[in-house]
């Protein structure tokens, strides 16, 4: 029996279901953990208990006699990894540095750094085993607090080697001008360690089928950049490693970088010489694993009496580990959001003694949007102006960074469809004036940006005989629903039902793709898509101009070209018509194939691309308490083409959530005096649960950027959660007078 | 290294003198590999006869006879040894409510629970919920809702939702709000579960 969703053409646009909804609600999608391999066995790693120093030595005899254990690897008898000898990894992404060298020689950097790493037969015997090992340790002083290191911040290598990069220091009109400003402010804001803690843990199984041949079911949301990592670890070729992640658990962001149970289980399999399953505990989650950086940051701004904004001054400091530097866009929205005539930024990173932290959703971008859209609020209070006003009349129609045009911006509709649906007329500019039975009501309003980037990609397309068709990339779906985008965008550049399409995805055998991260999945990958779809339509009309009654389709220019129901004619001759599975037979073909790369335009030279969000949130927050409840919440977003309202309103709400966390209950504690984390599970580390979540609304201009590719898109997934931990923040304060700049607002802090 | 004295457990001495009293001394001279294979066959005697408890379990309909660790978790016995992976480690903790089964209709952390504890007892998985192709209303909903994303914490929040009505404790938003709260969606897609839940307590159908 089939499922009773209505038939949908699966048109760009429509809201068509999820083309793997079925395996997702019947547990029959299979998550990295989840393959079953003959012979496969469980590893168990184990963790540093100091912060930093080095290992005196480590017993593992006991280990080594429990029931079912095949081998207990340290350092002192890890295969090598030829990799390792290598010197500092180059200046590029993610981190520049050298990653963690698992097993590689006695030093401990970060507290819980996996030591060893025991396989046994089964999960429990693993577990037991890995109790057993016991070390003993040469502690050093460790740093893992980052206020008490700010004067330790420094420039991260690529600025220093480059003074254009967008990570140098950056300069426009007079430095620092705000301090000579009418009205001017200066405050400093924090943002605490946060954990992406997606849902799926963690997990790979390592499998060497011949010494020099390596397939991982790893959860990445890179599985290119997965091959090349691990290729270069084994001094093997791209070729000759093999990296699956058909489903992803959630990541927003930490599958964006490799991490040492990685390599440990792929050292553990080629020591036992058996598949290797290793899955993280929800505390390890929280130690190697990456995270977004504790950042501190200060702004100082100044503005005319009639809300002009004239100078801002942004630095921050961000943590990152002591063999890697982390990096992210923390200050760039400073430059471009608002026109002032005078902006300063400065970025530093500081060495800790902790694991490498890495891009979490919305990255560097919703922690610089914090402190920004905050002091805006700030700002717009100190003019005594409506915030919505104070942006409006601020508004810029060029970049002001560069100087180059918007390749579209549609900013202003998102802050009007906003202002409407959440009742912005209702909002009182004095905190504290609307009240609901015991609760202060407050509005708030914050503005997200992110790049609208596109990278290279490249798509199979492939027609079979029996009409079915099949695309396949080398990207990964971490829960956006990208296959079914993938699918709707085939649809309609080929009028082919959707129920006949096939998108694969997460197989880096698969033809190239970049990772899935930054909100560039659709506008890469999609582009790709189309364009493999429109070559393949070239080749199907010549396959038709060579069927009997192909002079027409031979006269035919590509525009007369009419595709639909799986069906090829001409819109000048109703005649000409031909089945796309009777053109393969006709032409003795099995299939139809075409393989075809897809690549930006100098568009980008010429333009600023970026997609924009507005989030309106009302909180409700009791004055004896300090409880912040959010009511309500409508973000629109200026994103281009919206290639499916369902999957695209959901990833909005979903970044509402995890903007509601940000603001609200996320904040990862660690004990400085042992540089152990305190927040190690999911009862201790709050992440928002349904009770709360409120309803939420969402709208979407849903206009193309005909710059960005031909479909239209700018991407979501960023600016769903971007400005809105400083929407909820600003809302608090109207509701109460209560600034607070230092994340997250627990009620300890508002009463 | 400088390895500290071993100060073997119960289970260690138990071990240490099997191995001891049947193997090291009839073999004292023999080479290492030799000793270690024999020393592994025993402890494969040792643990089917001391570690494991036979135990008949009934899951999806489907009788089971096991042999299995009483440490086992109902959790890793369906995920590790039965091949039934559509209910999901989250925590293993019981915070996140991805491994949520039904144990005789109700709703349990499958990670909190010994498979040896469920033995006479009714456990349905995700894998069980659809009656053949036909999908159970609530998976219905959550496709046409889109309660989920990556899909991880599905099975967990679709055998909570089944249970959520069937307890009544679905009789508003807030409620489900409330009454689901046990079930963590990282990817934030809430509202459309609630949303689904909505739809199947409204159409009455029998869950």
């Amino acid at each position: 029996m089939k499922e009773q969703s209505p038939k949908q053409s699966g048109a760009i646009g429509e809201p068509m279901n999820r083309v793997d909804g079925r395996l997702k609600v019947t547990g029959a999608a299979k998550y990295s953990a989840e393959y079953e391999l003959p012979g496969l066995v469980h590893g168990v790693l184990v963790g540093s208990t100091i912060t930093k120093g080095t290992i005196k030595s480590i017993d593992t005899r006991q280990a080594e006699r429990a029931p079912g254990v095949l081998a207990v690897i340290t350092y002192l008898n890890s295969p090598k990894v030829p990799g390792f000898a290598e010197r500092d990894h180059p200046a590029e992404p993610p981190t520049a540095g050298q990653p963690l060298r698992v097993f590689h020689d006695n030093k401990v950097l970060f507290n819980d750094q996996p030591i060893a790493i025991v396989v046994a037969d089964t999960l429990e015997r693993a577990r037991y085993a890995a109790s057993l090992v016991k070390t003993q340790y040469d502690q050093d002083k460790h740093q893992t607090n980052l206020e008490a290191n700010l004067d330790k911040g420094f420039l991260p290598v690529q600025a220093k080697k480059n003074p254009k990069s967008p990570l140098a220091d950056y300069q426009r009109g007079e430095v620092d001008a705000y301090k000579n400003g009418a009205t001017k402010l200066e405050a400093e804001y924090v943002i605490p360690t946060e954990m992406h803690n997606p849902m799926e843990l963690q997990a790979i199984i390592a499998h060497w089928e011949a010494p020099d041949k390596l397939t991982v079911y790893d959860k990445t949301q890179a599985v290119m950049g997965t091959q090349r990592a691990f290729a270069k670890d084994w001094g093997i070729p791209e070729a000759n490693v093999k990296v699956i992640a058909t489903f992803v658990g959630g990541a927003f962001g930490n599958g964006l970088h490799n991490w040492p149970h990685e390599t440990a289980a792929i050292i553990a399999a080629k020591k036992t010489g058996r598949p290797v399953k290793v899955v993280l505990t929800r505390e390890q989650m929280f130690t190697m694993v990456g995270y977004r950086p504790y950042t501190w940051q200060k702004i100082g701004m100044s503005a005319t009496p009639d809300g002009k904004l004239t100078a801002i001054t942004h630095e921050s400091v961000g943590q990152t580990s002591s063999y890697e530097q982390f990096t992210e866009s923390t200050l760039q929205q400073t430059r471009m959001m608002y026109t002032s005539p005078n902006v300063t930024t400065r970025y530093r990173i500081a060495s800790l003694d902790v694991s490498t932290p890495i891009w979490m959703r919305g990255p560097g971008e919703a922690t610089g949007a914090f402190a920004l859209e905050s002091a805006i609020d700030e700002m717009a209070y100190a003019v005594n102006m409506d915030p919505l006003e104070f942006r409006v009349r601020n508004h810029t129609d060029t970049d002001p960074d560069n100087g180059k045009p918007w390749s579209t911006k549609y900013l202003k509709e998102c802050f009007q469809m906003g202002a409407e649906r959440i009742g912005w007329k209702n909002r009182k500019q004095q905190p504290g004036a609307v009240r609901a039975g015991d609760w202060l009501v407050g509005y708030g309003m914050g503005v997200g940006t992110f790049g609208a980037h596109r990278g290279a990609a490249t798509v199979r397309a492939r027609l079979q005989k029996n009409g079915q068709l099949v695309l396949q990339s080398a990207t990964t779906d971490i829960g956006p629903g990208t296959g079914t985008a993938m699918v709707q965008i085939a649809a309609t550049t080929l009028g082919m039902p959707p129920e006949k399409i096939t998108f694969q995805l997460g197989n880096s055998t698969f033809p190239q793709a970049p990772s899935q991260g930054g909100s560039s999945t659709v506008n890469t990958v999609g582009a790709a898509v189309q364009d493999a779809c429109i070559a393949l339509r070239k080749k199907l009309q010549q396959l038709a101009s060579a069927t009997p009654n192909g002079a027409a389709f031979n006269a035919a220019k590509p525009e007369d070209i009419v595709i639909s129901e799986g069906h090829l004619s001409l819109a000048s001759d109703k005649l000409a018509k031909a089945a796309y599975a009777d053109l393969l037979k006709q032409n003795n073909e099995a299939e139809v194939e075409v393989v075809t790369e897809s690549k930006p335009g100098n568009d980008r030279d010429k333009y600023s691309m970026y997609s924009y969000s507005v989030h309106f949130v009302q909180v409700h927050v009791h004055p004896l308490t300090g409880e912040v409840r959010v009511k309500k919440i409508i973000s629109c977003a200026d994103a281009g083409t919206i290639i499916n309202q369902k999957t695209a309103g959901n990833q909005m709400m979903g970044g509402a959530v995890g903007g509601i966390g940000m603001a609200l209950t996320e904040g990862a504690v660690i004990d400085d005096r042992f540089g152990r984390y305190v927040t190690k599970d999911l009862a201790d580390y709050h992440v928002p649960v349904h009770a709360d979540a409120p309803n939420m609304e969402f709208a979407f201009v849903n206009k193309p950027d005909p710059h960005v590719n031909a479909l239209g898109t700018k991407g979501i997934g960023e600016i769903a959660i971007i400005g809105m931990a400083p929407a909820i923040a600003n809302a608090v304060f109207n509701a109460t007078g209560k600034r607070i700049r230092e994340l997250p607002i627990t009620p300890d802090k508002l009463i | 290294m400088n390895p500290e004295p071993e100060q073997p457990n119960h289970d260690e001495a138990r071990r240490t003198f099997l191995k001891q009293s049947s193997l090291l001394t009839a073999f004292a001279f023999t080479p290492g590999p030799v000793l270690q294979a024999a020393a592994a066959e025993i402890d494969e005697k040792v643990a089917s006869a001391f570690e494991k408890v036979p135990v008949r379990l009934d899951i999806n309909g489907q009788k089971h006879k096991l042999s299995i660790e009483p440490r086992t978790t109902l959790l890793d016995l369906l995920r590790e040894q039965l091949g039934l992976t559509g209910t999901k480690k989250g925590c293993d903790y019981g915070q996140c409510g991805a491994c949520t089964v039904h144990i005789d209709g109700k709703r349990v952390n499958s990670c909190l629970t010994f498979a040896v504890m469920q033995e006479g007892k009714e456990i349905t998985t995700i894998e069980g919920l659809a009656n053949g192709d036909k999908l159970h209303p609530m998976q219905e909903a959550f496709i046409k809702h889109d309660g989920f994303q990556c899909g991880y914490c599905t099975p967990g929040q679709i055998m909570s939702a089944v249970a959520c009505i069937r307890e009544g404790h679905a009789d508003s938003d807030d409620e489900i709000r409330e009454y689901m709260s046990g079930n963590i969606c990282r990817c934030g897609a809430y509202a459309n579960i609630v949303s689904a839940i909505q739809e199947v307590k409204n159409g009455g159908q029998k869950v």
